[in-house]
């Protein structure tokens, strides 16, 4: 079960390249592989803490008033992200910036709130928060090991190729549009070809 | 004291140097979304000038004369979300009641904003520190950040769906169609906004 579990959050319900969810950080955070999976990481945590908490809550609230509830309760964690990072990790949390106080408004953490922890139990809510989580970071790191190794001739932060002249495109902006649109396309291709096959 | 200069800066800032859509990344759910109609994304992207309008305003007053003021500004992330919803709540209410013309055409993009990182961003943007001149946001220049942000949205909003129409007839390949041709899209469209880059105020 959990193997098939694993393989949705992580392929077949990918929040980026599949449900399209999340996509503010993801582009904004994917310029160096560190910076995405910081955000991927942090992003999971929260998501798991508040599956736990939506679903152990689920019952007692209200259906008019669920989804400020829910709110709260994802603001809450990501303010104990936002302390852990400013004490542990204040690099990559001057990195990161105002992405990390707006994981509050990622939409995979309130989608999945919605559609899954308000109407599962506990340790399934757990489980989906984790997969999903990992999904995301999944996701980052490729996107991000794109980025940084073409934009500016880095993996982790070393040296790539030597005599490589990165493309500065693809750390700014735009490069995160055609890199997202790349990866989803060639995506597509596969599943295309898989499926007539 | 706020110098007309000062405004003038941020107004071209926040619409063309850093637009929230293009060089931030800021609000791009809402912005591939609802971009498929040049009517609705008129409609979103007045909806989201005014609600940032006034969350900017709001966040700042409870940001300087409450959070600050008591010592509490780390419940920054929590309070602002929740002003956020409420305000977006309000909004919604009273244009059912006092505009129903404006309810029907802003009414069903209300509720999407609420999660629009758009406008948490521009409220958190206003509790740091202005760059062009190094001191905190004053209140005329928060609000002032807050609409000229929205525009910029709405800006690069009208734009994506004018071309949207358009590639609608266009011949993609098979596995780029919808999304990522978009993207695509967008990405050029970013590289042109860099070009802004050039008018820099800043440093």
């Amino acid at each position: 079960m959990l193997k098939g579990e694993l393989k949705r959050g992580l392929l077949t319900e990918n929040p980026i390249f599949v449900l399209v969810l999340g996509l503010c950080p993801s582009m904004a955070t994917s310029t160096s592989i560190e910076n995405g999976i910081g955000m991927g990481l942090a992003a999971t945590f929260v998501l798991a803490c508040s599956n736990v908490i939506i679903s152990l809550v689920r019952k007692v609230i209200p259906d008019k008033v669920r989804i400020p509830c829910f709110i709260v309760i994802i603001a809450t964690f990501v303010t104990v992200v936002q302390f852990l990072m400013k004490a542990y990790l204040p690099a990559l949390d001057k990195q990161l910036g105002i992405f990390v106080p707006l994981i509050v408004v990622n939409c995979i953490i309130l989608g999945r709130a919605e559609a899954f922890a308000s109407k599962s139990n506990v340790f399934q809510s757990l489980i989906d928060g984790v997969v999903i989580g990992l999904g995301f970071t999944l996701a980052l790191f490729i996107l991000s090991f794109i980025r940084e190794s073409i934009g500016s001739n880095k993996l982790l932060g070393l040296k790539f190729l030597p005599g490589y002249e990165p493309m500065t495109i693809f750390i700014l902006a735009p490069g995160g549009f055609f890199t997202i649109a790349l990866v989803m396309g060639l995506i597509r291709h596969f599943s295309n070809r898989k499926r007539s096959a | 004291m706020e110098s007309i200069t000062s405004l003038i800066g941020i107004s071209i800032g926040a619409v063309l140097i850093n637009n929230f859509v293009l060089s931030r990344f800021l609000g791009l759910c809402p912005f591939f979304g609802v971009s498929k109609k040049l009517s609705s994304a008129i409609g979103m992207g007045m909806a989201v000038i005014f609600v940032m309008a006034m969350a900017s305003s709001f966040t700042w007053v409870i940001n300087s004369y409450i959070l600050v003021k008591f010592g509490v500004d780390y419940l920054q992330t929590i309070v602002f979300i929740l002003v956020i919803a409420a305000l977006v709540q309000l909004v919604e209410m009273a244009l059912q009641k006092y505009s129903p013309a404006l309810y029907e055409a802003l009414g069903i993009y209300l509720p999407l904003i609420t999660t629009n990182c758009a406008v948490l961003g521009v409220a958190i943007i206003n509790t740091g520190v202005n760059q062009l001149t190094g001191n905190p946001y004053s209140f005329i220049e928060s609000l002032v950040n807050g609409v000229t942000s929205g525009v910029g949205f709405m800006l690069a909003l009208i734009l994506m769906a004018g071309i949207r129409e358009k590639l609608e007839l266009a011949n993609v390949p098979k596995a780029m169609e919808g999304l990522p041709i978009t993207f695509i899209t967008a990405g050029l469209m970013a590289m042109a906004f860099l070009g802004f880059a050039g008018l820099n105020f800043f440093k």
